[in-house]
């Protein structure tokens, strides 16, 4: 995890109460708050413990394998013809994914907090399958909550879970997606207080989730900084990594906030465009609100009922965002762009074809947005794209939108 | 006549020189729609509801069953709004001067009407207390103290998660009464026994002086007459929505007997209630 941050750093937030400005805090009913406050004193205790340290790393080195490595993509920087471009390989992590990078994080401390019993939200499976592989691992009865759609979307992962021993709870209200299941995740653990951990898939929720969340995901841009000084002898120019809650955004983006020659972009999922009103561009389409814990960029409508996302990417299907990135949002610091699903997919095929990587459809809109600066750049500018999660849940989903499309 | 956190203290007091507790119905606001649900509010007093907790529509109920969701969605679908929740308060306001109407919800559809004009709004149009399930005391500045300094109740919710230790904290800054959530749970599911609800409501007794009313998981009048006998109110949700949902003709439409059929099932809470200490 992170060192600590120097005074007016940007890496100190968040305040004791989970604030980034004016952005996350603690917004749940009451009868979380007690268990909210004891994952918040377990993981700060945590923090501080060298042995919880090294059983983090233990596990990142052994078990997921990190570190991935940091792969310069080569094919296409020569197909875009500017920047370099290189590829932060966290879809080589165990499950796929950089979601197992946190989950491991959250399973060791509920483990040491003495629980047996682990709920996950999940959107894209890819969390879901994180936390049932923790949960077998640990020994621990896992249960998830995803959607009714997404269950259809990202079957494959939903096979991969129960095979894990998972039980998956299809979630039918509201628009049956990532929104929904963790309003069902939350409504379950309200249930449970005394016996159940939530492991929250992104850095999102009430804190300390969405420090929490970044801490354990910071191992990514950590190694990116070390590998990157390795590679070329200085540090990239610019990172871009697509953003459905944020975490991989954040894990990529966090060591790097102080170092203010590094551009960060994240990439939204724009959907049909955002014009449609049919996307998932929380900051580029949304306005601060109150959802899930925490006070954030959000879609919805003039009266603060919360909008229908939409995008083709089931893990970035999500009409908020971490209370981090919109503070960061507002501060300028990042810069937040969206991507449609047409050219999210045009990027699945691209990549697979020229780098013999099928990468997830979130990471598809990262690499989307990177095809579009790329060219434009000189030769010696660095690009680190976040190449969060392979494709294999995707695989049958997308087949037939490229054959429509002729791009297969 | 006494408006807010007064109109609260006001019906509390009234309802200990009758020596009984007071009932006090959920319904969401504009369900099914925006006229039904008027009436629905107007004959609650004569059925003998004491008190109105009126929720207000959101997409995203996070302590909430699939009664009370599906009575949000039917609402929003007929077009209710924060604004239009407000217009039927003060409808109600217009004949009935008594009955203590307290705001339930969420806080985002508050926070996008702006607090400061929301708290305006809704003491102009006769509600007197706010109940805002996802305000914990670690979120009191943004709404409950600008409510309390405008005389608008804030009213917390006590759980049983909620041990000595935090009680204070939870007490601390709320006005009106004190809401103990019986089961933790969301609403509609279990119900607590009565023994865990007397031991819980002496627990809270002997941390605070303004009335305890219980909620969550009371179905039955005989449910509501063992609360009435150790709390000073019984708060019933559910049931009464699924009262209202039993109703609706197929397409969730209100028909004939939406509103008498409602007001008969409240009747009988209400005698339930009025019989507990008989
Ligand atoms: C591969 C992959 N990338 C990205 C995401 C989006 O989440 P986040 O923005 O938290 O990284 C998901 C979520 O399921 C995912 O599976």
């Amino acid at each position: 995890m992170a060192s600590p941050a120097p005074a007016n750093s940007l890496r100190s937030g968040p305040d004791e109460n989970g604030h980034f400005g004016i952005f996350g805090g603690r917004y749940v009913a009451e009868t979380l708050m007690p268990l909210i406050l004891d994952v918040d004193a377990a993981y700060k205790a945590a923090k501080l413990d060298p042995e919880f340290q090294r059983e983090f790393e233990y596990y990142q080195k052994h078990y997921i394998g990190r570190p991935s490595p940091l792969y310069f993509a080569e094919r296409l920087t020569d197909h875009f013809g500017g920047a370099k471009i290189y590829f932060k390989r966290d879809e080589l992590n165990h499950t796929g994914a950089h979601k197992i990078n946190n989950v491991m994080g959250q399973a060791l401390l509920a483990r040491r907090m003495g629980k047996t019993k682990v709920i996950a939200e999940t959107g894209a499976g890819q969390h879901g399958v994180a936390t049932a592989t923790a949960c077998a691992l640990f020994g621990m009865e896992c249960e998830v909550f995803m959607g009714a759609e997404d269950v259809q979307r990202q079957k494959p992962n939903v096979d991969r879970m129960r095979l894990l021993g998972a039980k998956v709870h299809p979630v039918t209200s509201g628009s049956s997606t990532l929104k929904d299941a963790m309003n069902e995740a939350l409504r379950y653990w309200v249930s449970k207080p005394d016996t159940h951990f939530y492991i929250i898939g992104t850095v999102a929720g009430p804190h300390p989730y969405p420090a929490m969340v970044r801490d354990f995901q910071s191992v990514i841009g950590i190694e990116t900084k070390a590998q990157m000084m390795e590679a070329e002898g200085r540090l990239p120019d610019t990172l871009v990594a697509a953003i459905g809650g944020g975490s991989n955004a954040m894990g990529l983006f966090h060591p790097f906030l102080d170092d203010t020659d590094v551009a960060l972009i994240g990439v939204e999922a724009g959907g049909y465009g955002i014009e449609t009103d049919k996307h998932a561009a929380s900051l580029t389409g949304g306005r601060p609100g109150v959802l899930h814990g925490n006070r954030t960029y959000l879609l919805q409508d003039e009266d603060g009922q919360i909008t229908e996302a939409h995008s083709i990417s089931a893990g970035l299907d999500y009409p908020g965002i971490g209370p981090e990135h919109s503070w960061l949002h507002e501060l300028g610091r990042v810069e937040y762009v969206a991507v449609t699903d047409d050219e999210a997919l045009e990027s699945f095929a691209l990549c697979t074809r020229k780098e013999g990587i099928i990468p997830a459809l979130e990471p598809s809109h990262a690499l989307a947005h990177v095809g579009k600066i790329a060219g434009g750049l000189p030769k010696d500018h660095l690009i680190v794209m976040n190449l969060c999660g392979r494709g294999d849940k995707d695989v049958d989903a997308v087949i037939p939108k490229l054959e429509a499309k002729g791009l297969l | 006549m006494k408006a807010g956190v007064g109109r609260i203290d006001a019906k509390f007091a009234a309802l200990k020189d009758e020596g009984r507790a007071g009932l006090g119905v959920f319904i969401t606001a504009g369900d099914p729609d925006a006229r039904t649900s008027a009436a629905i509010l107007k004959g609650l007093p004569g059925a003998g509801a004491d008190m109105v907790e009126f929720g207000m529509p959101f997409t995203d109920p996070m302590a909430d069953g699939p009664a009370i969701q599906e009575a949000s969605q039917r609402a929003l679908k007929a077009g209710m709004t924060l604004k239009g929740t407000l217009a039927l308060v003060r409808g109600f306001r217009q004949d009935d001067k008594t009955t203590p109407i307290i705001l339930m919800g969420y806080y985002n559809p508050i926070y996008a009407y702006g607090v400061d004009a929301f708290i305006s709004d809704a003491l102009d149009a006769g509600a007197d207390g706010l109940i805002v399930v996802d305000l914990p005391p670690e979120e009191d500045d943004e709404l409950c103290i600008p409510a309390l300094k405008r005389g608008l109740g804030f009213i917390r919710l006590a759980t049983p998660t909620t041990d000595d230790k935090r009680l204070p904290k939870v007490l601390t800054n709320t006005a009106g009464f004190v809401y103990y959530v019986s089961i933790a749970g969301i609403t509609g599911t279990a119900s607590a026994s009565s023994d865990m609800i007397t031991g819980a409501v002496e627990r809270l007794k002997r941390h605070t002086d303004l009335p305890v009313c219980v909620g969550f998981g009371i179905k039955t009048p005989d449910q509501a007459a063992d609360v009435a006998r150790v709390a000073d109110g019984a708060i019933v949700g559910t049931a009464v929505v699924n009262a209202i949902k039993d109703s609706l003709d197929g397409d969730g439409s209100a028909t004939d007997s939406t509103v008498s059929d409602t007001l008969a099932f409240v009747k009988t809470l209400a005698d339930g209630v009025r019989g507990a200490r008989a």
